[in-house]
């Protein structure tokens, strides 16, 4: 059946409890509860969860799934890669990069003429470790607005990676411990501190080297990578160690010497979160887009429409309102940072209280 | 401006003292005059500048973003300058991006930190603004922020002239007091210092009337040490609980210069005008700030309150009128007197007391004894044994060696403090919350009660925290004891069983009790640490508050609370740094 009258955005794609939803295609998009038919955006586990029916995603997606979840963690799945098109029902569906983490896509949705993009989490700002973000014009775009607020300018990443490398030459008998999210920002910090030319091993927290080998085996070069267990207290002086933002103050951290607490996060702009988490060298690190980023790209796709979704929805939305284009927010429920509670070995569980940021200002 | 932006940041993040000084060493001496002298001129509190209001900094970004825009990141962020050092427009604006953002907004040259300060003091108040966006415009996210910080005037980032002054000090391995000394004659970017430090030029020379002369400290006396000492080459003197300062005065060019020192050196003259304005003489007295009423000694409490005050006004000056109780005489007149032994130097000190005649100043008096065991007495009741009426603000006795010269620094041997024996209780740890730094894994900060009588039967009421006291090894004890037994959390904080007969007894030790509105319990312990764990005793038999109140209504209490005009290192007792 064919579609004469051009198509509402809304028939393409629509908020509903468990996530987004195509009327028209007959999937969600990064569901939130089980389905049938799940299109993942990317693997972190706010937006790809275990147990839907059949999942579509590109292979690093998939792959990504299958370490953190298990060989079952869906009925069966299929690999897109980017820029190919599927049909969905009524509905084309194409995967574009978004520049998040390795495997992340933008899922275009095009019917009846109207096309939607689902951006999922995306950054417009060169990462060494996934393909760079890729703009697809469009009549509504779904942004996220995690950063959502002109106080986060995310900066220069590198500038960041100098003053880690700046102090672990000035503290050369500490450790510098760099909390990140275990899921491509310990990757991206590994890469950029490669490229700037430091070449000592790199320790891992356990929670992390399952991915971050598999980083490496898609050809991604981090150079010598240890596990910390493996290292005596003496060794670990003068050494840079990755790991979950969780770990930071987990009695873990004893087995450093005097360790210098880095936490790679966009949330370190704001100083009075990098304090709250009693991190001594925040590191303005972000996978996602800063309010730069979010504007210039609502901008430029030429969409009339904009939902904005998780994160400070209000800011963006108005700054959308005064640009003349039709926004809202959409107000789904169950996304938000990537999980901060390790995956693996990090606790033995009596750190319950070290989980996601406290956010001011009535957020979540 | 940048490396300037740099040092601030960091600072501004990191708690360790070493650290701090790491971060300072490393910034001087690898940034070329003049910059790093102006920065040791803002950090030291040396400049002088208008500062800009804030109500400049709300007109400015007013004029720039959408007032909801700013609202939202006001709410968020709290701080204003930080809001508007991140929220500032860059010009022209951001393009879509596969680049990096470049390190400074708008490609105009950041300025540098000397010209910001020199362009600050020669400013005119209406020309302030358009050139306070000039640079927010040519600066990135951090030296935004550090520049209005600078200038506001509030740079908070924990470090004190003391601490950046041992931090330049560092560079020609010198000690900080030797900076002390020079440097009431140098002014900002502190050129002759630097260059004297690398070893290029020769020490500056201070050709200033009343320079500070280095303090001579004392160390604690331990049980152990009475074997070795003879009672007969010492003299015991009051330890006033009150602020050690160097009280000094002199002429040049005809004009009287009259200063008062911290111990480390800073000059606080301008919050004791009454004092300084009374020291009519020439010298260098080392003495004891304290507040007299009607002639009696009041606690520091009481002093505290003055310290505490930015402006000093007439209704202060009459309601904590300030007194010098002299110990010792460094200089008087032309002679240098430091060299001779003290009980030569306490001859000419009191003749000099005796000639001033002031009121505001008068001599510590010593207290007789013939062997250790007569001083039992005046460390336990100061009051009977000479202090009289003002025994509360004895904190101990002084034990100095008759034949010491006077030398600065903490020699061994010479100088003792015999404090008052601390007050202890047995009470309950309550909450614990987890440390900084180093603790940053431990629960290391202990809220503590004692019982008392509820509306439901006996409860236990908050009389204090405590932080230190412990062994590494009795943190990782009581660690594990928290991880063990938590019944809530809050955020950092985890509440531990404290019933009759489950939780943890706590022998904490303590200098004072004073009155608190501010807690539940109505008191408010100083200078409280954990002295033993108590394993052994049930939480039912801790103290309860009525023993506590009995030693409100006891005897006066002395105190050993930090204060901003003592430094780093004191005699004061403080958490120590090498251990956890």
């Amino acid at each position: 059946m064919t579609y004469l009258k051009a198509m509402r955005p809304e028939d393409l794609l629509k908020p509903m409890p468990g996530g987004l939803c195509s009327p028209v295609g007959g999937f969600h998009v990064d569901p939130t509860r089980a389905v049938d038919k799940a299109l993942i955006t990317h693997g972190h586990s706010d937006h790809a969860r275990p147990g839907h029916g059949a999942v579509l995603a590109t292979q690093e997606t998939l792959d990504l799934m299958r370490l953190r979840y298990g060989e079952n963690f869906a009925g069966t799945t299929q690999a897109i890669r980017y820029g190919e098109t599927l049909r969905l029902g009524g509905a084309e569906v194409t995967f574009h990069p978004a520049g998040h983490v390795l495997g992340s896509a933008q899922i275009c949705v095009e019917a009846g003429g109207t096309r939607v993009v689902a951006s999922g989490d995306y950054k417009d700002v060169a990462d060494p470790t996934c393909v760079a973000f890729e703009l697809v014009k469009c009549d509504a775009f779904i942004t996220e607005a995690t950063f959502g607020l002109p106080v986060f300018r995310h900066g220069d990443p590198n500038a960041e990676i100098g003053k880690l490398l700046r102090s672990v030459a000035l503290f050369p008998e500490r450790a510098h411990l760099v909390g990140a999210y275990s899921l491509g920002k310990a990757q991206r910090v590994i890469a950029m501190i490669r490229a700037a030319g430091y070449d000592a091993p790199i320790y891992l927290h356990g929670a992390m080297e399952t991915i971050t080998r598999y980083y490496v085996s898609r050809g991604i070069n981090l150079g010598e990578l240890r596990a910390v267990r493996d290292a005596s207290k003496a060794e670990l002086a003068g050494t840079i160690a990755l790991c979950p933002p969780s770990a930071l103050q987990d009695r873990w951290t004893r087995r450093f010497p005097d360790p210098v607490s880095a936490f790679a996060s966009g949330w370190m702009r704001v100083r009075a979160r990098a304090r709250q988490r009693g991190v001594e060298l925040p590191l303005v690190i972000s996978d996602h887009a800063d309010w730069d980023g979010l504007t210039a790209t609502v901008a430029v796709t030429g969409a009339s429409q904009i939902w904005v979704t998780h994160g400070a929805e209000e800011a963006l939305v108005h700054w959308c309102t005064l640009r003349g284009l039709e926004a809202r927010p959409l107000g789904l429920v169950g996304y938000g940072e990537e999980d901060e509670t390790p995956d693996g070995d990090v606790s033995d569980g009596s750190e319950a209280n070290t989980g996601g940021l406290p956010l001011p200002s009535g957020e979540r | 401006m940048n490396r300037f932006a740099q040092l601030l940041d960091r600072l501004a993040y990191e708690p360790s003292r070493n650290a701090k000084l790491r971060l300072l060493t490393d910034y001087f001496g690898s940034v070329a005059d003049p910059d790093r002298g102006y920065a040791l001129a803002a950090i030291t509190g040396a400049l002088s500048f208008r500062h800009a209001k804030a109500g400049i900094i709300r007109a400015l970004i007013a004029e720039r973003t959408d007032p909801m825009l700013f609202e939202l990141s006001y709410d968020y962020v709290g701080d204003l300058s930080e809001t508007v050092a991140l929220m500032w427009p860059v010009i022209p604006p951001p393009p879509a991006r596969s680049v990096p953002s470049p390190a400074c907004g708008g490609g105009i040259s950041a300025p540098t930190l000397t010209s910001v300060v020199t362009t600050l003091a020669a400013l005119g108040k209406s020309e302030l603004p358009a050139q306070l966006a000039a640079w927010l415009d040519a600066l990135n996210e951090t030296g935004r922020w550090a520049l209005l910080k600078l200038v506001t005037g509030a740079l908070r980032i924990g470090v004190s002239a003391r601490l950046a002054k041992t931090a330049v000090a560092a560079l020609g391995d010198k000690e900080p007091d030797e900076i002390e000394l020079v440097w009431p004659g140098l002014v900002p970017p502190y050129t002759e210092l630097f260059a004297w430090l690398e070893g290029r030029a020769e020490k500056p020379i201070t050709r200033d009337p009343a320079p500070f002369r280095p303090v001579m400290l004392s160390h604690a006396i331990e049980e152990s040490d009475f074997a070795s000492l003879d009672p007969a080459d010492f003299v015991a003197e009051w330890k006033w609980d009150g602020i050690r300062v160097q009280a000094v005065a002199g002429e040049a060019d005809g004009k009287r210069v009259t200063r008062l020192y911290s111990r480390t050196g800073e000059d606080i003259s301008g919050a004791f005008p009454d004092l300084t304005d009374a020291l009519d003489f020439e010298g260098a007295i080392d003495g004891e700030l304290l507040i007299l009423r009607e002639g009696r000694v009041q606690s520091f409490n009481v002093l505290q309150q003055r310290l505490n005050r930015k402006t000093v006004n007439a209704k202060l000056l009459a309601e904590f009128p300030a007194h010098l109780r002299a110990y010792d005489l460094l200089v008087d007149g032309a002679d240098d007197l430091r060299e001779q032994p003290f009980a030569a130097r306490r001859t000419r000190l009191e003749a000099l007391i005796a000639k001033l005649a002031e009121p505001r100043i008068d001599i510590s008096p010593l207290v007789p004894f013939a062997i250790w065991a007569d001083l039992t007495a005046p460390r336990a009741d100061p009051a009977s044994a000479g202090a009289g009426a003002d025994a509360g603000a004895v904190e101990g006795v002084m034990l100095k060696r008759r034949d010491a010269a006077y030398l600065p620094g903490r020699p061994k041997g010479l100088w003792w403090k015999w404090k008052r024996d601390p007050h202890v209780v047995d009470a309950v740890l309550m909450y614990a919350q987890r440390g900084h730094g180093k603790r940053s894994s431990f629960y290391s900060d202990y809220t503590f009660g004692v019982w008392t009588a509820g509306e439901n039967g006996d409860e236990l009421v908050p009389v204090g925290k405590a932080y230190f006291g412990f062994t590494d090894e009795e943190l990782a004890q009581i660690d594990k004891f928290v991880r063990n037994n938590t019944v809530n959390r809050f955020g950092p904080v985890r509440e531990v069983t404290h019933e009759a007969d489950k939780g943890l007894v706590l022998e904490v030790a303590f200098e004072g009790l004073q009155r608190s509105t501010r807690h539940k319990s109505g008191v408010a312990m100083r200078f409280p640490r954990i002295s033993r764990l108590r394993w052994d005793k049930p939480p039912r038999e801790a103290d309860r508050l009525e023993t506590l109140e009995k030693v409100l209504n006891g005897r006066a209490l002395g105190s050993v609370q930090p204060s901003p005009l003592e430094g780093e290192g004191g005699e004061r007792s403080e958490p120590g740094e090498g251990s956890l």
